[in-house]
């Protein structure tokens, strides 16, 4: 296994499940079954199958060569950004629907931000028949009315999230309490590498398609196996996860995991959680949180509503504490940029989350010979709005 | 697992043999700042026997949206667990009744566990609720913390918990268990069902070690007095917040209060 987690869901001192007592029937019942559920020959199967056909995976390994010129080294896109739904969040809500199925739940709920896993999770729910209620928080409704309209073409009913700060923590709130209200018919589908154990660990090891093709595909293209630098946004970290996930203990592989600073570290108006965070917990895990002295949960800003969460997932903790993984961290602006000059030299337009991995390139000295894979999560269609009202292009 | 100090007021309370305990939970510094101690001293002098004051936190996930806007009023008036600690402290040896403060993990855990126990040990608390800290954890983590400072540690159940776990709970508890009358977050349903009475009276068959209230859902005379039946009292929250919230005055208001759900005169 490439995150190493212990049975009670550990990575070092990070994660853990602390969950309310009326949550521990369906953690526990997931907890002991989803290793043999996604394990089994039957699912992986039918995941394989959904993949290829519905997703359209393997996703392309693209040598960007204008971006390597200017960067001196050669650099790849993972283009999770062509995935359908247009990001990386639905290799997750395939794999969870069909869990979802095995354990004879009739009822799926998720939490968004930007829209991205609500739409991804509405997506699966179509597919597969299945009722579906996102949670999204009223703030985040208002700034994301496309994908609001999205969800409910396909058939979700979308919650508001009136409690806090109305973002994307207090429609994880939403969507736990829901949880606790209806503890037997339904599945929760989160959206990231975060959560009470097992969700840290099943969602990772669903994202970590992402980096199993990298594998493939730079041994096909470069003669290679590894890269020499993986770079990917971290916001709670699933498609970061997926990215490193077999290149973790290969040690020679630098694995750059950039967070976003938004209007600058210090501003009060950022999301880098490593940065400006302490260890705590936050929806049922111990992880790195951004918060108060005295313990309260800080709200986090972004450009980027992908990146707007004050923790990160517990195996980050872990990769930042163990100094295993370089945390980066780039401001809105210099997404935007990084953003922006893609779009020029490679005719894509990445999602702003992505646009923050870009940016990290700014701030590497590469070797020419440096072999480096940017993780390009999502396409930027949903951003076009910022960039017009924000970029300079 | 049981220990016995000299001042073990949860404990007497337990043994209390009429049973009818009523709990009332309220949260620190709602509806203002300075609001603690005084609804703690009007509690007791109303008649309740036992009184848990919530610790507010940004993100309450096992609470409903009255006990949210409680806790989202009370840091907004600057509630701190600093500040509630010093609250506490012209509290005691000024309140008979035993006290237990309930709060999420996080807060408790930036402040430093054994700091916080040792605190709380100083002010005469008797016990703590942290709905999520698991079982598990608190006894591989915390357990020995807090028996370091005589302070009871009180677990939840639900109507989902299988007779193994509850078992099991029982065998780690000290004082007593809180039942949550129903698969819901706090102040989600009113009135008690048929499937909830079938719940207590699979709770009594369990012929359990220790006492247990029963919480949520309880908001009157009524519900108290079927709660009492089937347990050794039960536990008041959201329905006491929307008093606090309404009240004109509060002594009078809390106090009309607890004397209605006892159903006695003032």
């Amino acid at each position: 296994m490439s995150f190493p987690v212990d049975n009670r869901g550990y990575y070092g001192s990070f994660g853990g499940a602390f969950i309310p007592e009326m949550l521990y029937p369906n953690i526990e019942e997931l907890r002991t079954r989803y290793l043999e559920i996604i394990e089994g020959e039957v699912f992986q199967k039918k995941f394989r199958k959904l993949l290829k056909d519905y997703v359209g995976r393997p996703s392309p390994l693209f040598l960007a060569e204008r971006l390597s010129a200017l960067y001196r080294c050669k650099i790849y896109l993972k283009r999770e950004d062509l995935n359908h739904t247009g990001a990386h969040k639905v290799n997750n809500t395939i794999g969870q629907i069909l869990v979802a199925r095995e354990l004879g739940k009739e009822k799926i709920i998720a939490e968004t931000g930007a829209g991205q896993h609500g739409v991804a999770t509405a997506t699966v729910c179509a597919l597969m028949g299945m009722k579906c209620i996102v949670y999204m928080g009223e703030v985040d409704m208002a700034r994301q009315r496309p994908n609001v309209e999205r969800m409910k073409l396909l058939g979700a009913e979308v919650r508001p999230a009136c409690s806090g700060s109305r973002t994307l923590k207090d429609a994880t709130n939403e969507a736990l309490r829901h949880w606790i209200n209806h503890p037997v018919d339904t599945h929760y589908i989160i959206g990231s590498v975060v959560g009470p154990h097992p969700y840290p660990d099943m969602v990772t090891r669903f994202q970590s398609v992402i980096s199993e093709e990298i594998v493939a595909q730079l041994e096909e293209q470069e003669g290679r196996r590894l890269p020499d630098y993986v770079i990917a946004c971290v916001g709670g970290g699933s498609n970061a996860a997926g990215a490193f996930y077999h290149f973790n203990e290969h040690k020679e592989v630098r694995l750059v995991a950039v967070e976003a600073s938004g209007q600058g570290l210090s501003s009060g108006h950022s999301a880098a959680t490593t940065a400006l965070g302490r260890p705590g917990v936050l929806h049922g895990s111990m992880t790195i949180l951004m918060q108060t002295k005295d313990g309260q949960v800080v709200e986090p800003y972004s450009i980027s509503a992908g990146l707007d969460y004050p923790g990160i997932g517990p195996l980050h903790a872990h990769l930042f504490d163990s100094g295993r993984a370089v945390f980066l961290s780039a401001t809105d602006q210099q997404a935007l940029d990084a953003g922006i000059r893609l779009s020029k030299l490679e005719g894509i337009i990445p999602a702003l989350e992505s646009a923050h991995a870009l940016a990290a390139l700014e701030q590497l000295d590469f070797n020419r010979k440096d072999v480096v894979v940017v993780n390009l999560s999502g396409r930027g269609d949903k951003d076009l709005e910022t960039y017009i009202e924000k970029g300079d292009y | 697992m049981e220990k016995i100090t000299s001042t073990d007021r949860l404990g007497q309370l337990m043994q209390r043999r009429s049973g009818n305990v009523l709990s009332i939970y309220y949260t620190a510094g709602y509806p203002s700042l300075q609001d603690t101690i005084s609804i703690a001293q009007t509690l007791e002098k109303s008649g309740a026997d036992l009184i848990e004051i919530g610790m507010p936190y940004s993100d309450p996930v096992a609470d409903g949206p009255t006990i949210q806007t409680s806790n989202q009023q009370a840091l907004e008036n600057g509630m701190t667990v600093e500040i509630l600690l010093e609250q506490l402290e012209s509290l005691h040896g000024h309140l008979q009744i035993p006290v237990i403060l309930m709060g999420y993990v996080n807060p408790i855990l930036q402040y430093g566990v054994e700091a916080f126990c040792a605190a709380c040990r100083q002010r005469g608390v008797d016990g703590l609720i942290i709905p999520d800290l698991p079982v598990q954890e608190y006894l591989d983590r915390y357990q020995s913390i807090f028996t370091r400072y005589d302070l009871h540690n009180i677990y939840l159940i639900t109507p989902q918990t299988s007779d193994e776990r509850i078992r099991w709970i029982d065998r780690h508890s000290t004082s007593f268990i809180y039942a949550v009358s129903d698969a819901s977050i706090t102040g989600a349903k009113s009135g008690i069902s048929d499937q909830q009475i079938k719940y207590f009276k699979r709770l009594q068959s369990l012929k359990l070690e220790h006492p247990y209230l029963i919480g949520f859902g309880i908001s009157d005379q009524q519900t108290f007095a079927t709660a009492c039946q089937y347990a050794k009292g039960a536990i008041i929250g959201s329905a006491f917040i929307r008093v606090l919230s309404q009240a004109k005055e509060l002594s009078t208001d809390i106090g009309n209060f607890v004397h209605s759900v006892k159903g006695v005169q003032p």
